[in-house]
């Protein structure tokens, strides 16, 4: 991990070095809603420490991707591994996963029927069995690291669009997991909050991070990104390290994806 | 009506003028004209009203109550004859009126959430026969299938001789429902204390096992070990005190059954009727409560790692309840005020009990005054709670 | 959902037979897991021990047409004959029985006019005077008198004709009362705001069948020496009270939904309080409410069959009425399903028209 996060910060140009540990593998995944295909023929390695952001047009399969990580959606065909568990209907396998696996949703999805601090405790609490204090504890160490510790107290009713994301990560992240999957976590966001949220994910990327970013901000790829993966209709088209993505696009739909979301 | 008081106000008119158009003298004014004449209306009723009285020489006041009611009520949970008096006829018919709406209360409440959530079910047989109950029940009037209900009992139930038995020692027939009763014997006191007992300790077990979590960590399965507690212990005191299993079986003798816990035609429908009416409204709420949740909030229980138990009772419940909460007590209310229908199939309830008296009696007014002084003070009770419950749980926003 | 024409030029592949198709159907929605197969199959087995032998009573075994009480016992199945014989006195009541085109036509007006004013284009004020004529025609036709119409004292009226006169009569009347008792509950003015709750409350606060129990007994007991209303007035006016408190209680919904900034812009335009309320406020709040309006009709409709209490011969009370006759005695299950049906019908698509109109008027609502 340390080797890893020294790596990260070196030269600009070519890819980091990366452990060999594998942390998701996706072979031949396939999905479909009803008889609409989602997922073709999806192959996908990701090291430990890699971070990766998946772009593509709205319906191309992306969110339903990261979902299939953590089984929100099940996959009909083929294998995914996450850190070494295969997902199958087996529910002490899907159990073991998504303790490893934490998720930023783009409505933040925060419970508010609980303070922030209580959001950020349930799951420890409840999954991992922590002492209240303990878990207290640690969501007070994370919610410090998304810059917010004096609203623990507070309803996330009453927060802020921005603070709001950053609550759900902290809350994903006092579960301590391996892997971050974020599904469009600034797209619900303000325009003025959307930096403070990019900021914290910046940061956490630089802790060494395995991250899965669905997103359309296209800076935070080309500046924190290992890989960019491009899909459409449900394919991968296309996946290349953020420089020659951006540079030199191999595929036709790249490039009138990539002309479409950088012509503003 | 089209006098502008803004540009009425700010033009200098005489002291008379101004006056009119001053909102504050406007309102008083208005009040005082409606009041005044809501005030004549009533003093000119109230005035009709006495005369009639005493024109048909009908005394005033609740001095009838004392008097004795002399007629027969089929069912009461305290001691009544008609030689008892009216106030303690109208005890009975309370009593009826409370136990009909209770009972009722509670299965209704157990047999619309099972409805509502089955609308929701991912099984499509179990989700279309919810829907085809929910909309069958609600658009047929309460009073006709209490008619229904009746019938099916009094009219296609055997007599008691022929009465179906579909378990043993239990008795349907057009008499009514006939359940065997445990001999009285100390033992079954003994099991219903150990059932408080049982209460107690498991309120007790909850706060230690919600400390003992709080400090360690570790879980306790409480409502598991609580429900065998509630449960097992009266079982236990009652193996104890020796297992006395005599029951006093409904027995037939001449035309009709002796013995038994017996459930008279007459309340058996108005309870069937209650809770089948108002289980079907009762569904609506659960299951609107429970859509009312996003589904993103189980979404991110389930990513964090929790159960599908768990995201049900930590993350979707105590949303549900502040959305099902306040309607499901309006039903409540609805079905106290609907077990009024009871008068309609002879199920001595409290407004029953007030007709026959306003018949014998005369005394309409005092009659009616005290159907609605119960109703009242049911209706105030509950929404006072309502109100407070209320403020407990609203959602803190900005 | 993006789809372009890139797919054509691809192999289709198709979802596994397990999760599309009717196979896929049946998995999905009846055999998903171990206990939704068990409960399926737990349905289906009930459902067989009942629907069978139902139908059978229903329409196999059934007496269908004109027939005798002892061809109906005979036949075992349901007496359809019972329904044949009485449904003119079921639906009409004690009406002269030469005289039943006169209900008839009365409630096809009814319906008519529900239909009319069901139909959006036809929103105006202009409804209300198509209303108040319509209703003229109905009593017209039902009290007679004049043009050669015999005339029949409200009395004899009965059946369903009864049971539409004193929905829609009590909810029509209650309206305006049900407005001004709402905003008077949402008023500046203490007394008149106090006094709109208490009536409201007090009226939602007891059973309806003790406000129809006021007014049978205690109404004639208000009146000057010498002076009598009729029990059907009587009894309308007890469900005027009834819905005006209900109804006041939907409109106030519909006031609250109303944002701020409309009456802080009719204030700000120097607007009475009546030109505010009369050309800003209640047009919006009016239109919110059509459907939960629409929802009380419902309930109320289906109340009204609690005037048998107090003696009137509505639907409900000449279905009773019938089933005393001692020559079809027991046929209860018969005549309870012919009014049910009837009142379901009516209840079914009004409900359906709530719903349908909720969700039309919400998306015109966002254009």
């Amino acid at each position: 991990m340390t080797a890893i996060q020294t790596s990260g910060d070196g030269t600009t140009p070519g890819p980091r070095q990366l452990g060999d540990e594998v942390a998701i593998e996706m072979i031949g995944v396939h999905k479909w809603f009803g008889e609409f295909h989602v997922l073709r023929d999806i192959n996908l390695t990701v090291h430990r420490g890699e971070r990766i952001v998946v772009c593509g047009p709205s319906g191309s399969g992306k969110s339903t991707l990261i979902r299939c990580i953590n089984r929100l959606e099940e996959h009909q065909k083929g294998k995914i591994i996450v850190d070494g568990t295969e997902l199958t209907g087996n529910l002490k396998n899907i159990e073991v996963v998504r303790r490893e696996v934490g998720m930023v949703f783009q409505h933040f999805n925060l419970f508010p029927h609980l303070t922030v601090l209580e959001n950020c405790t349930l799951a420890p609490i409840w999954v991992k069995k922590v002492p209240k204090a303990e878990a207290e504890a640690t969501a007070m160490h994370y919610l410090e690291r998304v810059r917010i510790p004096e609203q623990a107290k507070k309803y996330p009713g009453q927060l802020s669009g921005g603070q709001q994301q950053r609550v759900a990560i902290a809350r994903a992240l006092c579960m301590n997991p391996k892997v971050m999957l974020f599904d469009e976590p600034t797209s619900a966001l303000d325009p003025e909050m959307v930096k403070e949220v990019l900021d914290t994910m910046v940061s956490l990327a630089e802790t060494g991070m395995t991250m899965l970013v669905v997103t359309h901000e296209m800076g935070f790829a080309k500046s924190v990104a290992d890989r960019v993966i491009f899909m459409d209709q449900g394919e991968v088209v296309e996946q290349n390290e953020p420089e020659e993505f951006f540079s030199n696009p191999r595929s036709e739909r790249t490039k009138l994806f990539l002309s479409q979301i950088l012509s503003h | 009506m089209a006098i502008d008081t803004r540009k009425a106000g700010t033009e200098a008119q005489g002291p008379r003028a101004s006056l009119l158009n001053d909102p504050k003298f406007r309102a008083l004014a208005y009040q005082i004209l409606v009041v005044g004449a809501i005030v004549a209306i009533g003093w000119y009723l109230v005035s009709n009203t006495l005369n009639n009285l005493a024109r048909q020489n009908i005394a005033t006041g609740f001095g009838f109550m004392d008097r004795e009611a002399s007629f027969a009520i089929s069912e009461s949970l305290i001691d009544y004859s008609p030689a008892s008096n009216y106030g303690r006829a109208f005890v009975v018919g309370l009593l009826n009126t409370l136990k009909a709406s209770l009972l009722g209360i509670v299965l209704a409440t157990i047999l619309g959430t099972i409805v509502g959530i089955s609308r929701l079910s991912s099984n499509w047989l179990v989700a279309r026969l919810a829907t085809v109950y929910v909309e069958t029940v609600r658009n047929i009037p309460l009073l006709l299938q209490l008619f229904l209900w009746y019938g099916v009992v009094t009219e296609s139930l055997p007599h008691p001789r022929q009465a179906l038995s579909p378990v043993e020692g239990v008795f349907l027939s057009n008499r009514g429902f006939l359940l065997p009763a445990p001999v009285a014997d100390p033992a079954w006191l003994w099991a219903i204390g150990a059932f408080f007992v049982g209460i107690a300790l498991a309120v007790a077990v909850k706060v230690w096992a919600d400390r003992r979590q709080a400090a360690t960590g570790w879980q306790f399965p409480t409502l598991r070990f609580n429900l065998l507690l509630i449960l097992g212990l009266p079982v236990l005191a009652w193996m104890l005190a020796g297992a006395p299993t005599v029951m006093e079986v409904p027995e037939l003798r001449g035309f009709n059954f002796v013995g038994g816990i017996s459930l008279s035609p007459e309340f058996a429908a108005i309870l069937i009727g209650l809770v089948v009416y108002t289980a079907s409204f009762i569904a609506e709420i659960v299951r609107s409560g429970i859509l009312a949740v996003n589904y993103g909030q189980s979404e991110a229980g389930l990513a964090l790692g929790l159960q599908r138990s768990q995201v049900l009772r930590l993350v979707v419940l105590p949303q549900s309840l502040r959305v099902i909460v306040p309607p499901m007590t309006s039903q409540y209310l609805n079905l106290t005020k609907n077990s009024s229908l009871a008068v309609a199939i002879g199920y001595p309830d409290v407004v029953s009990i007030a007709n026959t008296t306003m018949n014998q009696t005369g005394q309409a007014i005092e009659g009616v005054a005290l159907i609605m002084a119960v109703y009242l003070t049911i209706s105030l009770a509950i929404s006072l709670f309502m109100n407070w419950y209320n403020k407990h749980i609203a959602l803190v926003e900005r | 959902m993006a789809q372009d024409t890139g797919v054509g030029s691809r192999s289709v592949e198709r979802p596994p037979v397990l999760s599309a198709g009717p196979l896929g159907w049946l998995r999905a929605n009846l055999f998903s897991t171990w206990y939704n197969a068990l409960l399926t199959i737990v349905i289906l087995w009930v459902l067989l021990q009942i629907v069978p032998p139902m139908a059978d009573w229903l329409v196999l075994s059934a007496q269908w047409g004109e027939g005798s009480q002892e061809a109906c016992r005979a036949a075992g199945g349901a007496c359809w004959s019972f329904i044949d014989e009485k449904w003119r006195f079921i639906v009409f009541g004690t009406f002269p029985s030469d005289q039943h085109w006169r209900p008839t036509i009365a409630i096809l007006l009814i319906i008519g006019l529900l239909f009319v004013s069901s139909n959006r284009n036809f929103w105006s004020p202009w409804l209300g005077l198509v209303w108040v004529v319509g209703m003229g025609l109905v009593f017209g036709i039902l009290y007679g008198g004049f043009l050669g119409l015999s005339f029949v004292p409200n009395t004899l009226w009965g059946g369903l004709p009864l049971t539409l006169v004193l929905s829609v009569v009590g909810l029509a009347v209650a309206f305006p009362f049900a407005v001004l008792l709402a905003l008077g509950r949402r008023s500046d003015l203490p007394f008149i705001r106090a006094m709109c709750v208490g009536f409201i409350e007090l009226i939602r606060g007891v059973p309806l069948i003790s406000i129809l129990f006021m007014a049978s007994v205690m109404f004639p007991l208000f009146l000057p020496t010498g002076v009598t209303i009729d029990k059907l007035l009587r009894a309308q006016i007890g469900f005027i009270l009834f819905a005006a408190a209900y109804q006041a209680e939907v409109v106030r919904g519909g006031l609250q939904a109303i944002p701020k900034g409309q009456y802080e812009a009719a204030d700000g335009l120097g607007l009475s309080y009546w030109q505010k309320t009369s050309k800003i406020i209640l047009p919006q709040a009016l239109s919110i409410v059509i459907p939960p309006m629409v929802n009380t009709f419902i309930s109320f409709f289906k109340d009204t069959s609690l005037v048998i209490i107090i003696g009137l011969f509505d639907l409900m009370s000449t279905a009773k009425a019938a089933l005393t006759d001692p020559a079809w005695r027991g046929f209860y299950r018969e005549a309870y399903i012919f009014i049910g049906l009837i009142y379901f019908a009516f209840c079914f698509f009004m409900s359906r028209y709530s719903q349908w109109l909720e969700t039309s008027l919400n998306r015109s609502r966002r254009h």
